[in-house]
């Protein structure tokens, strides 16, 4: 299969974490992540994003699958599950705003930075060597301290599963994943055309009875 | 004589955990799967040869390759 340059978005990803071990500033371009699938979920109503561009994805992909780094196990029934889903989603959003808090409460001088990346929400770890003095606003580094340590720990979390289960078992329960297919299915209502072919194929009927 | 229905071997998806990742539509050497409106996967029966390759990749392993008569 001819391969195109959104095929080689991994080395992206890659790069990024790199990058963050030596000026924490990178951690702002993870934005990118963060906007354009939602971007791409809200105005286009599809998911291209985890489909096509996912350097992530494709990471786990390269890693799990062409270097064997995946025992290509069943993820267990609660994963793929929409309480775990869902419950994942809320649990790394509320994260999420209390990185977003912690930003603020720098900002606005009740407290110092802290020059450490926090792994798995629990394990801080120095990283003052990345940050690089007094060009920008305490609460600039801070945030990026606070995105690198999302990124971080969610490509942790996914090499575990990629390991355990099949390579991208994080696209089951990544939280971007679970947000834009929610707003796809929002956009959508419950107005899902399957196409014909889908419709009158009798193989349907008895694989979902 | 009785006549034997000839059976074949066909991809399909389970709707309801889909995660619309699109990791099928990656492998599927006949282009037969494509994700609908960012919801769920979707196979083309009419170009679906049972391969199974997209049942291998697929990373919440809802696609199953069932034997369905012609």
């Amino acid at each position: 299969m001819k391969k195109r340059w959104y095929d080689y978005l991994w080395i992206v990803s890659l790069l990024y974490l790199f990058l963050g071990l030596f000026n924490i500033l990178f951690a702002w371009l993870g934005l990118l992540c963060f906007f354009t699938p939602l971007i791409i979920a809200v105005v286009g109503g599809s998911k291209s994003y985890c489909n096509r561009y996912c350097g992530r994805g494709q990471f786990f992909a390269l890693l799990g699958g062409r270097f064997g780094f995946s025992r290509k196990k069943d993820p267990p029934r609660f994963l793929k599950s929409r309480w775990f889903r869902y419950g994942f989603l809320t649990f790394f959003l509320t994260m999420f705003i209390v990185m977003l808090w912690n930003t603020w409460l720098v900002l606005s001088g009740i407290r110092e930075l802290s020059k450490t990346v926090t792994l798995l929400w629990t394990f801080r770890l120095p990283w003052h060597w990345a940050y690089h003095g007094s060009a920008v606003a305490p609460w600039v580094a801070q945030f990026a301290f606070g995105f690198y340590s999302v990124m971080l720990t969610s490509t942790i979390l996914g090499i575990f599963t990629m390991v355990l289960f099949k390579p991208r078992s994080w696209c089951v329960y990544c939280p971007m994943g679970t947000m834009t297919q929610l707003i796809c299915k929002a956009r959508s209502g419950n107005n899902v055309s399957l196409s014909q072919n889908y419709k009158e194929n009798p193989y349907i009927m008895q694989s979902e009875q | 004589m009785q006549t034997v229905a000839k059976r074949v071997r066909k991809a399909t998806v389970g709707r309801e955990y889909c995660v619309a990742c699109g990791c099928c539509v990656k492998v599927c050497p006949k282009s037969a799967v494509h994700i609908v409106k960012g919801i769920f996967a979707e196979v083309d029966f009419e170009k679906c040869i049972g391969c199974g390759k997209c049942a291998r990749e697929c990373p919440a392993s809802v696609i199953a390759i069932s034997e369905v008569p012609l």
